[in-house]
């Protein structure tokens, strides 16, 4: 049977996401049940979804060298003044449109990457012009196109890539291909698990026991199936969801499995070791950043797709929940260690304190107050819990 | 008999699942310098530790006697307050800051608020001439050496009012120059009834220095040599002792040498230095090395030998080159690239494994494949299965000991650390290896297997390239030796020809007039 040694190994492990099921309790009690309403479900992964693209982008810059890049949300207000204007004023195809945003992120990318890698100019600095010129500019752009300073509406068929619904049905009229689809996906994690163990031990490696196995097959699948079920219920699946799981499936693989992600680990470990190892460590710096400016780009699609307007104000603090995420995740602040799972728990726990506290409708700023101390509060319960007996 | 000043009794130190030490037992009589020494791991900085209160007072078992008296240290300024201080291996000094505020740092002089600068540095400046130092405290310490930054650390010990002074490995990172005159400080303060604790691994300075010598081994303390005979205890002695048997050779022997042609050679190489381009580092050195030799590089450090072998490997370090690079007779156009340097079958093993040879915070593995991490992947998607057997495999050939090689290099010893650095160069597959300095800081046994590695590879045809500042190391592994001093090769000699003495009377013939 289960010891109580390995109970308390596997809490340790995963401590993040028993606070995440912690907080997800408390908001059940508080707003009576309302945050296991189907919308809320919808609303948790649209509302979030620039969290965690950017953060994505935001992990790989970390990885680094505990490096950030503070630009982002000024860099999505620009891009989004930029969408207004093709899209909008200038009436141009939303797929035109997509294509010169997603040009103009690889051009700052590439030259933020150039300035970062090869002139040597220390991150935080490089992009703290862009924190501040962007908005301005972006704002700027707004104004002289619009009287109220923002644009609006987008194009509905821009709208149905980043903000729809696969299959769409009715509220309350059940989905079925979603389900179906939330079905598939729990097998296929189910089946990853086990093959997984099954070729480690073919080969005499150490694996999961059938029991610890059977438990993570039970819960990731009863995850998934749950989260599908209440989506089926409220009009299917959210295009969102496609594009950060999408993103997120292609980064996990990229850091754990190739070897440029091993590159990037390397460089935040040591830089000289990896200079040293016949890593071009200039290269990977210059794609980290250049990779934070093309999901920069892509979040920007997300975001003002939901809002279905460009606006001064959009995009503000979006480099603060990136790097909570991150931080929260476990993400090292120095560098060279960090998941994308765990920057993914982190993103998905500040997405329920924001979702839980607007449901309650807290007032605006004590949300701000409650954010600030869970997050403290959440990492400093994950550090104590891996330091002890160490 | 003169006045045992600190004794310490039945020490036993648990951690969880090890012993630490056992039963351990030291004696030190006023005015001594007592040696300590054993292999890395066998408890030595334990005991220390312990002494000087970073273990507190609860949390091992035993008494520590000094001066007479039982003493409970919760803490190090406990034990400071008393005069045991200790200087650990690694210098805690800020670069950035002046020497004296350094030497003040954590035990400012002044009144409750306010620094008094003039008196922290008069005093500084007091303490600073009794090591023999001649620089001014208000100069930032990055802009000395390393060696002077050493007496700096031990000046700090002496504004501490030190009594009984702990030095723990002070010359790893000396040359031997500084080594000496460090030593020979030593035995001037011992003069002035200074009492001292020298942990170190070089055995020629224990027999140099040292009244007494306790060895000890696996945490407990073997035997008390003293060192007042006519003759000074042997190298081979306190080896024995260490190690628990007889070392009959300390360098293994050679078989089947078979040396074949020139494999790699440079022609009239030159390097600058990269923040004062008008300074030569390496200054038109010419040599080869063939298929199976083991070559060493000798010097004194700052002699230019890691800045050739860093500008042979890619350039790696350096600026305004100039020169040929020959493989196989051919000439190899250079570029500024160590991925270059590795695909042309050359490695750097570096002399700083933690600075910048492995990345502690990661696995063993991930150590391992690190510089070539082709060889294990397929389409740049990384074989994990793979990996882990390569990482296995060379946990098995070269010996490294770990419970598993997913373990983080970063708790691993000195001398597993090294052999993690050699598997990661290993695995490059690369014909010619130059070897900073591959045993330092490691122990005796260590340093003997790494000795083995070296020959093995050297029979397997590759050519080493052995740089150290060990002269014995040099004699004892090479077969051919050339000699290096302020930038140039100054003298080659067959392995057979070289002694000690002949090898410092070129260095020393060298340096002068030309």
């Amino acid at each position: 049977m289960m010891d109580n040694k390995s109970i308390r190994a596997a809490l340790k492990k995963n401590a993040m996401l028993i606070i995440l099921l912690l907080v997800y309790l408390f908001f059940l009690v508080l707003t009576k049940g309302s945050i296991f309403n189907p919308s809320s479900f919808t609303e948790l992964i649209n509302q979030n979804a620039y969290v965690y693209i950017l953060g994505v982008g935001m992990l790989m810059c970390m990885l680094t060298g505990g490096n950030i890049d503070l630009s982002c949300g000024a860099f999505v207000c620009l891009l989004g003044a930029f969408g207004g204007v093709f899209m909008i004023v200038r009436g141009m195809e939303p797929g035109v449109s997509i294509l010169l945003m997603l040009l103009i992120g690889i051009a700052y990318g590439i030259f933020l990457g150039f300035l970062i890698a090869y002139v040597h100019i220390p991150p935080w600095i490089a992009t703290l012009a862009g924190y501040l010129a962007f908005r301005g500019l972006g704002t700027s752009i707004l104004s002289s196109n619009s009287k109220t300073g923002s644009l609006a509406p987008f194009p509905v068929s821009f709208q149905n890539i980043f903000y729809g619904r696969i299959f769409p049905t009715e509220k309350g009229v059940f989905n079925v291909p979603c389900l179906v689809f939330g079905m598939l996906a729990a097998a296929a994690v189910v089946l990853i698990i086990f093959l997984s163990r099954r070729s480690r031990l073919a080969k005499g490696y150490e694996a999961d026991s059938v029991r610890n196995a059977t438990v993570k097959s039970v819960l990731s699948a009863a995850v998934i199936i749950l989260v599908m079920t209440k989506l089926s219920l409220d009009g299917g699946i959210p295009t969102t969801l496609l594009w950060v799981a999408g993103i997120v499936l292609i980064y996990s693989f990229i850091t754990s499995k190739t070897t440029v992600g091993r590159h990037f680990y390397i460089v935040g470990g040591n830089m000289e070791t990896a200079r040293l190892s016949g890593v071009n460590t200039r290269r990977i710096m210059f794609l980290a950043y250049l990779n934070m400016a093309v999901l920069t780009a892509i979040a920007t699609f997300t975001v003002i797709a939901r809002s279905q307007s460009a606006y001064a104000d959009v995009g503000k603090n979006f480099e603060m929940d990136a790097i909570s995420a991150c931080v929260v995740g476990g993400v090292s602040a120095s560098g060279g260690a960090g998941s994308v799972f765990g920057m993914v728990v982190g993103a998905t726990l500040i997405g329920i304190i924001n979702l839980g506290m607007s449901l309650i409708s807290l007032d605006a700023n004590y949300q701000r107050v409650v954010k600030g101390f869970v997050l403290l509060a959440a990492v400093v319960f994950d550090i104590l819990s891996k330091k002890r007996d160490t | 008999m003169a006045k045992i000043l600190l004794e310490m009794k039945n020490i036993t130190k648990t951690f969880p699942g090890v012993k630490a030490l056992d039963n351990v037992n030291l004696q030190v009589e006023e005015g001594e310098i007592h040696a300590l020494v054993g292999e890395n791991g066998a408890g030595k900085s334990t005991l220390m530790n312990v002494l000087s209160g970073i273990y507190p007072y609860g949390t091992y078992e035993g008494d520590i006697i000094y001066n007479g008296q039982v003493c409970k240290f919760s803490n190090i300024k406990d034990s400071e307050k008393l005069g045991i201080v200790i200087i650990h291996q690694e210098l805690a000094l800020v670069p950035e800051m002046t020497i004296g505020e350094n030497m003040y740092l954590g035990n400012e002089c002044g009144h409750k608020f306010a620094i008094d600068w003039n008196k922290t540095y008069s005093e500084a400046d007091k303490y600073l001439k009794m090591v023999g130092l001649e620089e001014s405290s208000k100069i930032q310490v990055k802009t000395i050496g390393t060696g002077k930054q050493q007496l700096v650390e031990i000046a700090k010990a002496l504004a501490k009012n030190a009594k009984l002074l702990i030095l723990d490995e002070p010359t790893s990172s000396l040359n031997e120059e500084d080594s000496r005159a460090l030593l020979d400080l030593m035995l001037s303060f011992k003069k002035q009834g200074m009492t001292m604790i020298i942990i170190t691994h070089k055995l020629n300075e224990v027999s140099y220095v040292a009244d007494k010598i306790t060895v000890v081994r696996d945490g407990s303390t073997i035997e008390t040599i003293d060192n007042h005979g006519k003759e000074p205890v042997s190298e081979d002695r306190i080896i024995r002792g260490m190690v628990g048997r007889e070392l009959t050779n300390r360098f293994p022997k050679r078989e089947n040498i078979k040396i074949g042609d020139i494999k790699m050679e440079v022609d009239h190489w030159t390097v600058h230095h990269p923040l004062y381009p008008e300074r030569k580092v390496v200054d038109d050195v010419s040599m080869y090395v063939r298929q199976g030799e083991v070559v060493g590089i000798y010097g004194l450090m700052g002699a230019g030998r890691t800045e050739l072998a860093m500008s042979i490997f890619g350039q790696s370090y350096g600026v305004n080159f100039s020169g040929e690079l020959k493989l196989d007779g051919k000439h190899v156009k250079l570029r500024k690239s160590e991925a270059d340097a590795i695909r042309h079958k050359i490695a750097y093993v570096t002399e700083d494994r933690k600075g910048n040879g492995l990345v502690l915070s990661q696995s063993i593995k991930v150590n391992t494949s690190l510089a070539n991490l082709g060889a294990i992947s397929n389409r740049s998607v990384i074989d994990g299965d793979k990996e882990y057997a390569v990482a296995e495999e060379y946990r098995e050939k070269l010996k490294i000991k770990t419970p598993s090689v997913e373990q983080l290099v970063g708790n691993l010893s000195g001398g597993n650390q090294q052999k993690v650095l050699l598997a990661k160069w290993m695995f490059a597959e690369p014909d010619v290896l130059l070897l900073d300095e591959p045993t330092r800081g490691i122990d005796v046994g260590a340093k003997y297997e790494i000795y083995c590695i070296i020959n093995d590879l050297a029979a397997a045809g590759k050519c080493v390239v052995l740089i150290s500042s060990e002269l014995p190391e040099v004699l004892g592994m090479s077969d051919r030796i050339y000699i290096m001093n302020e930038a140039r090769i100054v003298g080659e000699m067959k392995a057979e020809e070289a002694t000690q003495e002949n090898i410092m009377a070129v260095i020393l013939k060298s340096g002068r007039g030309v």
